[in-house]
């Protein structure tokens, strides 16, 4: 049963989870910030929108080095590429992963954090509010995903 | 503050080569543990977790302040109705794409262009979001 949920065993996986633990962790030791990733998305705006909700202090102050920190993000997956392969496509619709960007780029910003903000890094400082944000967003995206591979007639 | 820069590109760098690692850069992946085909990504989440909490509760007791910043900052965190619905409409995104902020950046390190879709739509649901939060007196 339990090898029937993990198909592709779960090295891989935790490696993978070892080594975002030590980014947030080293960005955390070095620099005392807590590196969520959707954040980047409202700090950027203040760069080109002189709205007031953009152009507050925490945004402007944190806009740099997010910007930075989401291109770390590519360089690294960048490096891994180099050795593993089959890394580089998607067959999901392209109006599925517009729309979905959409709304997840919405409800992070709204609900103050996304997987990494409120699933790591949340839970890792043991916030109420990531644990259920967590719960929540888990729940809504595991139904979401069966209702959509049910339409697709998949799975 | 440019002598942290440095320091946030590298940490921005094992964050995107343990997605890459994972798998988790592909929304398929995401996609088959949120129908739950393959639970590995609870490892990911897992790893991640313990690492950071580990991270979070020594680091300030050893190093008094963090040798490339002011101070160390708290989770910001607060419990209320925008968490709730946010968290909801997150997940109905997430779920219909596979794809949340960070792999869709770190995916473009492995030239899977297609999440520039995502990328342009999560930009958009924070502009609108930052508009509406504008139009009703910020937070």
């Amino acid at each position: 049963m339990l090898v029937d949920l993990l198909p592709l065993g779960v090295t891989r996986y935790l490696v993978g989870g070892l080594l975002i633990g030590a980014g947030v962790s080293l960005l955390f030791v070095a620099t005392g910030r807590i590196g969520g990733a959707s954040s980047v998305f409202t700090t950027s705006c203040s760069f080109v929108s002189d709205r007031p909700y953009f152009q507050q202090e925490r945004f402007v102050r944190s806009r740099g080095w997010r910007l930075i920190y989401a291109i770390g993000m590519v360089l690294g997956a960048l490096v891994v590429g180099l050795f593993v392969s089959g890394l580089d496509s998607t067959t999901i619709p392209w109006w599925q992963l517009l729309l979905g960007g959409v709304i997840a780029g919405f409800g992070a910003r709204l609900g103050g954090g996304c997987t990494s903000g409120h699933g790591i890094c949340g839970m890792a400082s043991l916030r109420p509010a990531s644990f259920v944000a967590v719960g929540i967003f888990l729940t809504v995206a595991i139904a979401t995903a069966h209702v959509v591979a049910i339409l697709r007639g998949g799975a | 503050m440019i002598r942290d820069l440095p320091w946030v590109l590298v940490s921005g760098m094992l964050f995107g080569a343990g997605l890459a690692v994972s798998g988790m850069i592909r929304p398929e992946v995401v996609l088959s543990f949120l129908t739950l085909q393959d639970l590995g990504l609870l490892f990911v989440l897992g790893g991640a977790v313990v690492v950071t909490f580990v991270t979070y509760r020594v680091a300030p007791k050893v190093l008094g302040r963090p040798p490339a910043g002011e101070s160390f900052a708290e989770h910001p965190a607060k419990l209320g109705r925008d968490t709730v619905i946010g968290a909801a409409l997150f997940g109905i995104g997430w779920g219909l794409s596979g794809v949340c902020p960070a792999p869709a950046f770190a995916g473009l390190g492995t030239g899977n262009w297609m999440l520039l879709l995502s990328i342009a739509g999560m930009a958009i649901g924070a502009w609108v979001h930052g508009l509406l939060q504008s139009k009703g007196g910020s937070r």
